[in-house]
């Protein structure tokens, strides 16, 4: 018998243990101090007087009515921004076109412009004062300091979420699946449902749950429109400002903690989808 | 059906990708466009399945005008480059798509599909792999199945761009056997782009040599070696 010589390899790609080790804590650790404490700091901050407290702050009228307001909001912003993100996705990956660039900049715009100028721009643009608006309040649909414009501004806002998620997708996949369905004999229609849809159905989930959250928790562009009128136009986080502006810290920590929360199902809800469907997304993502 | 090209041509932007060009394919005949990269292979392939839309000229097929045919109307059976299976389906609903987006009163019953579609997997002769996704194939396999998605729409015609293109040299002499075996079981007039002369010449029975846009020649593989018609087919066959 020969002495057995343990020969250790390491990867090309891997690093030593203490690099390793020393990565993984420094990302622990800045998850644990940015994200983790401050989350955990809402949720101690609402139940200080317990939970029957917390629980009676969110049954009060206003908190009930910002509550129904924001998502009402995300059921209407949202479905129509993935609409609108997946037309301009496909707008833009299926065609070729002169100012395709300056296109995809202006879908960032949103990004780069401060939610609160968004928010001026739609009250200069329907407010009272100006015609359109003028127009809208004198026939009874006022935009400004109602829900159209609360709408308007959150999709606004949340606009690129979807569609940038999309691009980079439909740009990679190409045109070839969806000629080759056309080939074989489908409609427009049918491609997109059979073919281009279950293609991008994951970046468009991921963009959905982004916008959504987004949405949900959008506070300079609304403040704006709003009004900030309590019971009507107030949005959870208009209304968790004002609370905490009134030192009502139980009641505002405690719409704060809900605001979370309903984000936190949002995530747990695309790992769930993420989990069941793994084998099949290994199949499809490999190769 | 027989394939007549008369005078098309195609321009992208500024370039002209094919000059006006002119061709016959008789019916049942199996085709080779050969020629080097940038030719305008796959753009006359693409015009002839509809995916592309000419300058000018006219596409006849069988006598008839269809040239204004759209994609789905032309009932081509193309097979892609890359292959462009569906990723996010098993091989059965790949080869199944065509006969599921029929409309329902020509679709074929469940059971009927089911039938058709073991059918072509025994013709590709890879009958065990219908529950796979295409990611879980080989690259001969993919090409396979492609070929049997193609034709199980029923096609008129069969185009092939680069068929054997991503395949390494010792799959590329079984599958092309395989295909002239399809054709000849089929007896579709069938249309395939190469840059291979070798490939052009062994597998087609009309090779039409091209270069930059023009047709430098049309002919059967032997009468093409003996006389090539252009100082470029002569070194472009000989390479
Ligand atoms: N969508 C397009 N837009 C602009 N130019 C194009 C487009 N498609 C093809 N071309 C141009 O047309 C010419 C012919 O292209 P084509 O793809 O038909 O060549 P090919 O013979 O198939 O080449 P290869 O062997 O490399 O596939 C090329 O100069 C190409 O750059
Ligand atoms: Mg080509």
């Amino acid at each position: 018998m020969s002495d057995a010589v343990t020969l250790k390899f390491r990867s090309a790609t891997e690093e030593t243990p203490l690099a390793r080790w020393v990565a993984i804590g420094i990302a622990v650790a800045g998850i644990a101090v940015l994200v983790f404490a401050p989350l955990l700091a809402v949720f101690a901050e609402a139940l200080t007087r317990g939970v029957g407290a917390a629980i009676a702050s969110l049954a009060n009228r206003d908190a009930q009515s910002a509550i129904k307001l924001t998502l009402i909001i995300a059921a209407i912003s949202v479905p129509l921004n993935a609409a609108f993100g997946i037309a301009a996705a496909w707008f833009i990956t299926k065609f070729d076109f002169r100012g395709k660039a300056f296109l995809i900049t202006l879908i960032d715009l949103p990004f780069s412009v401060s939610p609160v100028v968004a928010g001026l721009c739609i009250v200069l643009m329907f407010g009272t004062n100006s015609l359109v608006g003028g127009w809208l309040v004198a026939s009874g649909y006022p935009i400004v300091f109602a829900l159209p414009g609360i709408v308007l501004a959150t999709m606004f806002v949340t606009f690129p979420f979807v569609a940038r998620e999309l691009i980079p997708v439909m740009i990679e996949q190409g045109r070839a699946e969806e000629e080759a369905a056309l080939t074989l004999g489908a409609s427009g229609w049918r491609t997109f449902r059979t073919v281009t849809l279950p293609n991008i159905r994951w970046a468009l989930l991921y963009g959905v749950l982004l916008c959504n959250a987004r949405a949900m928790g959008e506070f300079g562009a609304v403040a704006v429109v709003s009004g900030k009128i309590r019971g009507q136009t107030a949005t959870m986080p208009i209304t968790i400002e004002m609370l905490y502006n009134e030192y009502l810290s139980v009641a505002a920590f405690s719409l704060a903690a809900l605001l979370t929360l309903l984000a936190l199902v949002t995530l747990l809800l695309k790992t769930a989808l993420e989990l069941r469907h793994a084998d099949q997304l290994a199949a499809t993502h490999r190769a | 059906m027989h394939i007549e090209i008369d005078e098309i041509s195609k321009q992208f932007g500024t370039t002209a990708a094919l000059h006006p060009v002119s061709l016959s394919l008789p019916s049942g005949a199996l085709v080779a466009l050969l020629g080097p990269s940038g030719s305008g292979k796959t753009t006359l392939l693409r015009i002839l399945g509809g995916l592309e839309f000419p300058t000018s000229g006219r596409v006849l097929f069988d006598g008839q005008d269809a040239t204004g045919l759209s994609v789905q109307e032309r009932r081509a059976g193309f097979v892609f480059q890359s292959y462009a299976l569906f990723r996010h389906m098993t091989v059965f609903d790949n080869i199944a798509y065509g006969l599921n987006a029929r409309p329902r009163a020509s679709r074929p019953t469940k059971a009927e599909i089911a039938r058709r579609v073991t059918k072509l997997l025994d013709l590709i002769q890879l009958p065990d792999i219908g529950a796979r996704y295409p990611s879980q194939l080989s690259g001969g396999q993919r090409q396979r199945v492609a070929l049997a998605r193609a034709l199980a729409i029923e096609p008129r015609m069969m185009l092939l761009d680069e068929p054997f293109g991503a395949l390494d040299a010792k799959v590329r002499k079984e599958l092309r056997q395989g295909l002239r075996d399809i054709h000849d079981t089929t007896g579709l007039t069938s249309v395939f782009v190469t840059h291979d002369q070798e490939e052009a010449m062994e597998l087609a029975d009309l090779v039409v040599v091209m270069s930059m846009g023009r047709i430098e020649q049309i002919g059967k593989p032997q009468d093409i070696r003996a006389r090539p018609a252009t100082a470029f087919v002569r070194d472009f066959i000989s390479a």
